[in-house]
């Protein structure tokens, strides 16, 4: 394999990986902040032990989501200098200003509120968790805007072999931006309102600490359908986005060779990439035209015709992404999302029927599904990163031409291999320690004064 | 004055708050074997950092957005040439964080064990590499016309380099011991005050002649004579300061003393660099400047413009939170527990 294969392979593990613990932390966050507010705001020792028990399971995620994000920081410029050259005028200010302000807040106040137990005004300290929750999210915000840039480049001229800024509030305000942080955001809101939900629903199955994780579940229940609803919305707002900007990206999407007015949506299919066709397609007419467009006639394009327009456009080359992996990728995902709105809408309806608690099947099911929104995340990323190819920044640079030039193939076989295994490892430690710490349910231990 | 000039002197800024400020927290990492007697020791030792280690290393972070925002070339030079020791680096930083985070989730002796082992070597191996990075930086480095680093990283390891990693790594552990002086109590207390004075003369004749071999080996000193200038001259002092504080029983001005050295000691790196940023070894016309590598000015200007907003909110929390947080700890405060 060449250095570029690996480094891919090194970019994506690392992502992906990252990927699986912070919309987790971040949602988390925001959850472990509402259970503080809610003890604030009744002084109920049951939300107290509540927001430690859920705070305890957040720091063990979020230590790992720390760790990959410098890794994610140092990638750039280690495996991919040509890229960092050619868009650090423009996609260094937002990761330089993440840092700023999302992981200097964080880590200070993260500390503070672990370390501020019986130490500091109460009110100050459940500050310190909101500003937590803040800047967790805050920094997905100025990654995304990053990342919506080499999605759709804006705001940039090029100079001297680079791109450069020329309009910062269009890259701050990206319409790209706006859709995508919406939908990543909410969906990393959802994650962990199933998590929070199937924590819960394991202990009320085990007749654990019922009357307490009552209240939990039914908090997650109602962020979940909230978040599980707007992540729907979102989710179609970006694609009609994406329709317009990356059409390439909605043709693979979709498995759509051939342009089509109107287009019909694909359910099932079985994708060609070598000669270009797809069979056993199972579809549902006007419906893509309908999605896309909002009306009855448009035109979708096909692969093919969009191929032979960027020939046109940069020159001869092969211009598709891997269309197997995007098709499946999105409707699997689509179909998660679907899955997690319905599932948590029969949660309250159960609710209603006061039968929350003691429908086993339904807690039986939350305790699997927690673990599907992370799936579900990585095969967006999956969507958004890989049907950009083979560019890296959209229509500007391709990707191989991004990499490195002077890291040989056996350093970067060598990092990746390592980081890989470390991953593993870490993953597997993780998983351990949450398991044991959400097994004893939450602790009615109040003397902690040091955190380590 | 050019902003190519004010990102210059912010990224000093940055590269030298985080030697001071993760300069300690590592020092105590590498003292942690040492120092500590029991569990319970070493829990004190660890907690005396919890709170901060975490954003001290963000210092190194925004100093890696910053350099790549406004200085591309730089970080992408940097960050490709030193590619295996920057990974080498990052795996250390990733197990000292999971050592930190997850040493008390379980009470075994060996779990434990692994995660000092982890500290330890999580704070050595970044203390030396940067020290070893920085004695290359300003040695020269074979940068090509490319503005791509040419070289093999075996050369990064010659003899004057690696006793730049020793520097480091001893200023840090007086550092460090330092920082524990004024956080811990009784035995440890007295113990990291034994240790910061033992350390003081082997590291000040490690320093000096690693300073005195500069006039031949770097950059740092060229066209100067006998008189080394204002900020070493002043970085000695404040070494000597150190010494006589501690004897004169003043840890926290001793501890601000070696503070100063460091801020002094980065200031002579970043000052004997100045205008550049990686001086070519093989070509003068090769050097990375702080004009070539940089971004475009309007890039520059808008970064100096939200850097001026929200630094100083970032310091005055951040020092709200070793405020806060200044209180000595105690065995006392390590709850009972068995340790299997």
């Amino acid at each position: 394999m060449e250095a570029l294969e690996i480094a891919r392979w090194q970019f994506g593990i690392t992502t992906v990986y990252h990927f699986f613990f912070s919309p987790l932390t971040m949602g988390l966050s925001v959850l472990t902040a509402i259970l503080h507010t809610f003890y604030y705001r009744t002084g109920s020792i049951d939300y107290k032990r509540l927001t430690k028990f859920f705070g305890k399971l957040f720091i063990i995620i979020f230590a790992l989501g720390v760790v990959t994000g410098i890794v994610l920081e140092f990638q750039f410029g280690m495996a991919w200098s040509e890229y960092s050259r050619f868009v650090g005028d423009i996609f260094g200010i937002p990761l330089a200003i993440e840092a700023l302000l999302a992981f200097f807040l964080e880590s200070t106040f993260i500390a503070v509120w672990l370390f501020g137990w019986n130490r500091l005004p109460k009110g100050v300290h459940l500050l310190s968790i909101w500003l937590v929750a803040i800047g967790s999210n805050l920094s997905a915000l100025w990654i995304i805007i990053a990342n919506a840039w080499m999605q759709v480049p804006v705001g940039y001229i090029l100079n001297e072999g680079r791109a450069e800024l020329s309009d910062f509030v269009a890259v701050m305000l990206n319409e790209q931006m706006l859709v995508m942080a919406q939908h990543t955001i909410i969906a990393a809101f959802t994650t962990a309102g199933l998590f929070m939900l199937g924590i819960s629903a394991w202990h009320i199955l085990r007749k654990n600490q019922v009357e307490i994780f009552n209240k939990s579940a039914r908090i997650a229940l109602v962020f979940t359908v909230v978040s599980g609803l707007l992540v729907a919305t979102t989710g179609h707002k970006h694609a009609q986005h994406t329709v317009k900007y990356q059409p390439m990206k909605m043709a693979a999407m979709e498995g759509l060779w051939e342009s089509e007015q109107p287009a019909s949506f694909s359910l099932f299919a079985l994708i060609d990439q070598e000669n270009q066709t797809t069979s056993r397609e199972l579809k549902l007419p006007y419906m893509l035209t309908v999605l896309a467009y909002n009306n009855l006639t448009s035109e979708v394009r096909g692969l093919k015709d969009l191929q032979k327009e960027y020939e046109e456009a940069y020159g001869p080359g092969d211009y598709l992404p891997p269309v197997a992996v995007v098709y499946w990728s999105f409707r699997l995902m689509v179909g998660l999302g679907v899955l997690f709105i319905l599932f948590a809408i029969a949660g309250i309806v159960q609710w209603w029927r006061n039968k929350l608690e003691v429908s086993r099947l339904y807690l039986r099911l939350a305790t699997i599904i927690m673990f599907l929104p992370l799936l579900a995340n990585s095969l967006g990323w999956i969507v958004a990163e890989m049907g950009r190819q083979p560019w890296i920044v959209y229509g500007l640079m391709l990707t191989r031409d991004g990499v490195s030039p002077n890291v040989s193939s056996g350093s970067m076989l060598l990092t990746t291999i390592v980081f890989t295994l470390i991953y593993g490892l870490l993953a597997a430690v993780a998983v351990y320690l949450v398991h044991r710490f959400a097994k004893p349910g939450v602790s009615g231990d109040d003397t902690v004064a040091h955190a380590y | 004055m050019d902003y190519q000039i004010i990102w210059f002197l912010l990224i000093a800024i940055l590269f030298i708050g985080y030697f001071v400020l993760e300069g300690f927290d590592f020092g105590v990492g590498i003292l942690l074997p040492f120092i500590a007697k029991d569990d319970v020791d070493r829990r004190v030792v660890i907690n005396t950092i919890g709170p901060f280690w975490d954003a001290n290393e963000v210092w190194l972070i925004t100093a890696g957005g910053a350099m790549f925002a406004a200085f591309p070339h730089w970080y992408a030079t940097l960050f490709s040439g030193f590619y295996i020791p920057l990974f080498l680096m990052l795996l250390a930083l990733i197990l000292r964080a999971v050592g930190f985070e997850f040493r008390s989730k379980m009470p075994q002796a060996w779990w434990r064990k692994t995660a000092d082992q982890f500290i330890f070597w999580g704070s050595l191996l970044p203390a030396l590499l940067w020290g070893v990075a920085f004695t290359n930086i300003v040695q020269g480095l074979p940068i090509g016309a490319d503005m791509n680093f040419t070289g093999n990283l075996i050369a990064a390891l010659n003899p004057y380099a690696l006793l730049g990693g020793v520097v480091v790594v001893l200023i840090f552990m007086l550092h460090g011991a330092l920082f524990l002086s004024l956080r811990t109590m009784d035995n440890l207390k007295e113990r990291a005050e034994k240790i910061a004075k033992t350390m003081w003369w082997p590291i000040g004749i490690v320093t000096v002649l690693f300073a005195v071999l500069g006039y031949w080996n770097t950059v740092l000193f060229e066209g100067l004579g006998l008189v080394p200038g204002t900020l070493p001259t002043l970085a000695l002092i404040s070494f000597i300061a150190c010494f006589v504080f501690m004897r004169l029983k003043m840890q926290g001005y001793a501890f601000a003393s070696i503070a100063l050295t460091i801020v002094l000691g980065t200031a002579v790196i970043f000052y004997g660099l100045f205008p550049n940023v990686m001086p070519s070894s093989l070509n003068e016309a090769y050097h990375l400047t702080i004009y070539n590598a940089s971004s475009s000015q309007m890039t520059l200007k808008i970064m100096t413009i939200i850097a001026l907003f929200f630094v100083p909110i970032v310091l005055a929390y951040q020092g709200w939170s070793y405020y806060i947080f200044a209180r000595r700890i105690g065995r006392d405060a390590i709850p009972r527990e068995e340790v299997r």
